[in-house]
């Protein structure tokens, strides 16, 4: 898709000259961009680029220290996001913000509810938000509670009621990571429609296969400074990531190359899982995984990959099965049961239950050894900086200072932060749930080639991504599931992508190949 | 100097100072210190010595919260332990005895470290609500005391126990010392251990912690357990103080005393990280406003009033927003206040 109102209206946002500093960092350096009315604007560049900063100087969550910020041909200072909101700027994040225990209308028509004689009338509420919905075609009762409906139709309400804002400027943050291919087929949907009415969309996705399917332009950003504008028709996808990391990605077949070693699956298997489940939660399933094999977990989101892995590592509790460890009988009901077997587990949402945000990169690493360790025995800190330092070079964690807070890096270097964690109580099993999701393509790869690498030394892993390629790249076997349930287990030298997603799909319906 | 008053003690530290220096201004004999019957003697080791049960609930105080509780129970565990303390040395012969009194003492510790332990059940284990847990003993707490002292405002007269409010030691009141000896233990015990980091850890992200493999069940407990303990001392420094178990008006209040306390020096009620340095000088600072209010004259039925009008600048004169407000003033009107930190920010969101 080209332009389609083309460049001679004036922008509907014009930010000129954007200057950000924070202590150390110079978050935006003099950045310009530009947002048309009817247009589906996408912004790329690697965590740390400076897009969420930018975002947020729209949004007015942040001041910005220079520049200027022009909407509509009015020169605008946001000093709070009601400033924002008022000039017609709503966002919706990847991590709905909406009140999941108030009503699909309530949230919609929330501080713009009609009235009769100062009271609210509800019906009338009702019937609007119904409305406003019913124009994205989205058909469900108002009345209902929000938390009762998926994430996908919680953004569509969150759209919808951007749109009784009156927005004139949509920003989309990643909205697309919880979402299945259908649900993202629907809010695409939307997205367009809303677009040939004449809303101004911000997308911001780190899956370059939908930027590539909604966007109309593309702006680029890299540490803090603009790279480029560009036409999506005039920038093919090597080009945009070669801009966003500016060099040439490494070639991810080393990467599978390294990976495909054998495997000795002679011995005992590191664990050996034997109808582990929890009624309402996922149906027994098996699992092994050998020393210094990759087991890759796939299937589609909710299809029970977390559910597996979060009960292999005793965060939730099994109610049938038996493990083993190394040969070894054992009982994991919590975590504590599976680091003392020197099992790992980092998990699917980084920022909710894996760092400890206003705890210091240092302290965040240092987490599972002194666990391990109790609290008596602290870890000296000769001892602290030698493991800290040789995580951080290890895994070139950004910014490389140790003191930073762990909230205020990217989600990319948290995920390196999450690793380092675990790496340094010497596990034998290390379990990552969705280590690559919401990182940027550079990260991403730093993530799977020291996956591979740390295989090749003996580290045993269980992998889950949504993003099969991967998945098939650095894993040997891969587990597949579907509604909670185990269907069945592949080699991965033996099946290509195609394959994969086939099998996904249709094995055990007597329609695989 | 900029970093000086970026210094998170900052704020609590001059706000502390101020107080002190307008007293001195008002009445030069407010800071005076003189020797008297061979120890220091003036308002300002008034101040100290009055501050110890203070001090040691806040202290508690301190760690509950950094686990994101709270413990409303401290002023009913105070007049327990007053009670069970001043019961045994009135149903003894000799009250003057050492050996009385340091069973006393430790009975009343014992029941103060299982009302403590009661609180951490029901928070960590049970999973019920700080503020409603411990709400449960806040409320039970004056009538288990009172059960205990038959419903009468037990008195007693032992030199021995009257030592350990009264008292003084090396030019210093004993309660101030004591109470100094323990928060430098328990800052030891926190820091020079893990126990702290892993104690904000759990306050900053309980799920994270869990999967992290920290023991939070173990840490939450032992914070609770440790505020009850605490809350036991002050109990016998009061009862002490007053030579009586006053079931009804010890450590009345004094929940929220001690959690504007920890507030003040820093902090947050949100959990995470703590800071006992802080918390001492808070303490202080209250203390010594409560000794102003009387120095000063102000009718008892004013001073809430004025208590609160000090605190609410002082609590204002350290709040983030209130900072960038006045950067905002410095700076020319049209030019928007800079941005201190993304957590500033994101905190303003």
């Amino acid at each position: 898709m080209t332009d389609t109102q083309g460049n001679a209206a004036p922008p509907l946002v014009d930010m000129r000259s954007i200057t950000i500093q924070f202590p150390g960092v110079l978050a935006l350096d003099a950045v310009d961009f530009s947002l048309r009315a009817g247009e589906v604007h996408s912004l790329m560049g690697e965590n740390g680029a400076g897009k969420s900063t930018l975002i947020k100087a729209l949004t007015g969550v942040y001041a910005i220290d220079e520049g200027t910020i022009t909407v509509d041909g009015t020169e605008r200072k946001f000093d709070s996001t009601a400033d924002a909101q008022a000039a017609g700027i709503s966002t919706v994040y990847q991590e709905v913000n909406l009140c999941t225990n108030l009503s699909v209308g309530e949230n919609v028509m929330l501080g713009h509810e009609p009235r009769t004689a100062g009271f609210v009338d509800w019906p009338a509420a009702h019937a609007a938000a119904a409305e406003h919905l019913a124009a994205l075609g989205v058909t469900i009762d108002p009345k209902t509670m929000l938390s009762a409906h998926s994430i996908a139709v919680q953004q569509l309400v969150a759209i919808s009621r951007a749109m009784v804002l009156d927005a004139k400027v949509l920003i989309l943050d990643e909205p697309t990571s919880s979402l299945d291919r259908g649900e993202v087929e629907r809010l695409f949907d939307v997205v367009r429609g809303l677009r040939d009415k004449g809303v101004a969309i911000l997308f911001v996705s780190h899956f370059l296969d939908q930027v590539y399917e909604i966007a109309d332009r593309i702006t680029v950003l890299r540490n803090g400074q603009l790279v480029g504008e560009y036409a999506v028709s005039d920038l093919p996808r090597d080009q945009l990531v070669t801009k966003m990391i500016g060099r040439t990605l490494d070639d991810l077949s080393a990467i599978s190359d390294a990976a495909e070693h054998t495997v000795d699956r002679t011995g005992a298997p590191v664990l050996r899982a034997e109808g582990i489940g929890k009624r309402g939660f996922l149906e027994p399933a098996d699992v092994d995984v050998y020393h210094g094999e990759v087991v890759g977990i796939a299937g589609l989101l909710g299809s029970g990959r977390t559910e597996l892995v979060r009960l292999l590592y005793g965060a939730d509790k099994p109610d049938s099965g038996r493990i083993e460890v190394a040969g070894k009988h054992v009982k994991i009901t919590s975590p504590r049961h599976a680091i003392d077997n020197r099992v790992a587990f980092s998990s699917e949402d980084r920022r909710a239950d894996g760092i400890i945000g206003d705890l210091t990169v240092a302290e965040n690493i240092i987490l599972g050894v002194q666990a391990r360790r109790g609290w008596l025995r602290k870890v000296r800190r000769s001892e602290q900086d030698e493991i800290v330092n040789a995580s951080i070079g290890a895994l070139d964690v950004r910014p490389a200072n140790p003191n930073a807070l762990a909230r205020n890096l990217s989600g990319g270097n948290q995920q390196k932060l999450l690793l380092a964690r675990w790496l340094a109580t010497a596990p034998q099993l290390l379990i990552l749930d969705e280590p690559t999701r919401g990182i940027d393509v550079g990260a991403k790869a730093d993530i799977q080639r020291k996956v591979t690498e740390l295989s090749q030394q003996g580290l045993s892993v269980i992998f889950i991504s949504s993003e099969l390629e991967e998945v098939l790249r650095i894993a040997q076997r891969v587990v597949v599931l579907r509604d909670r349930k185990r269907i069945g287990e592949l080699e991965s030298s033996a099946i290509d992508l195609d394959g994969l997603v086939d099998y996904i799909a249709n094995e055990g319906k007597g329609t695989a190949a | 100097m900029k970093t000086i008053v970026k210094h998170r003690l900052f704020w609590p530290s001059a706000a502390l100072v101020a107080l002190i220096a307008i007293n001195a201004a008002v009445r030069p004999n407010f800071v005076k210190i003189t020797m008297l019957d061979g120890h220091l003697y003036g308002n300002l080791i008034d101040i100290l010595r009055q501050s110890a049960p203070l001090m040691l609930v806040s202290l508690g105080m301190t760690i509950v919260i950094a686990t994101r509780g709270i413990d409303l129970s401290v002023g009913a565990i105070m007049a327990v332990s007053g009670a069970v303390a001043l019961q045994i040395i009135a149903g003894s012969s000799e009250p003057d005895n050492l050996g009385v009194v340091a069973w006393a003492v430790f009975a009343a510790l014992a029941v103060s470290l299982v009302l403590g332990a009661w609180n951490g059940f029901l928070v960590s284990v049970v999973g019920i609500q700080p503020i409603i847990a411990t709400l449960v003993l806040m409320l039970a707490g004056r009538g288990v005391a009172l059960l205990i002292t038959g419903g009468k405002i037990t008195t007693v007269n032992s030199s021995p126990y009257k030592y350990l409010s009264t008292g003084y030691l090396l030019l210093l009141p004993f309660a101030f010392l004591l109470a100094m000896a323990i928060v430098a233990i328990v800052g030891a015990v926190e820091r020079r251990s893990a126990l702290g980091v892993l104690t904000e850890a759990v306050g900053i992200n309980p799920e994270a912690s869990r999967l992290a493999g920290v023991r939070s069940r173990g840490i939450v407990w032992s914070a609770y357990v440790g505020s009850g303990v605490l809350a036991g001392i002050a109990g016998i420094l009061y009862s002490s103080n007053i030579k009586a178990a006053d079931a009804n008006n010890a450590g009345q209040l004094i929940e929220l005393y001690a959690i504007l306390a920890v507030v003040m020096g820093g902090t947050s009620l949100m959990g995470g990280k703590f800071t006992i340095a802080g918390t001492v000088i808070g303490v202080l600072f209250i203390q010594t406003l409560d000794s102003t209010i009387l120095f000063l004259g102000i009718s008892p039925d004013q001073s809430p009033v004025f208590f609160a009008i000090v605190v609410i600048i002082v609590v204002l004169i350290q709040s983030p927003s209130m900072h960038r407000w006045v950067r905002g003033l410095k700076h020319s009107p049209d030019k928007q206040s800079p941005v201190d930190a993304p957590s500033d920010a994101e905190v303003a969101a």
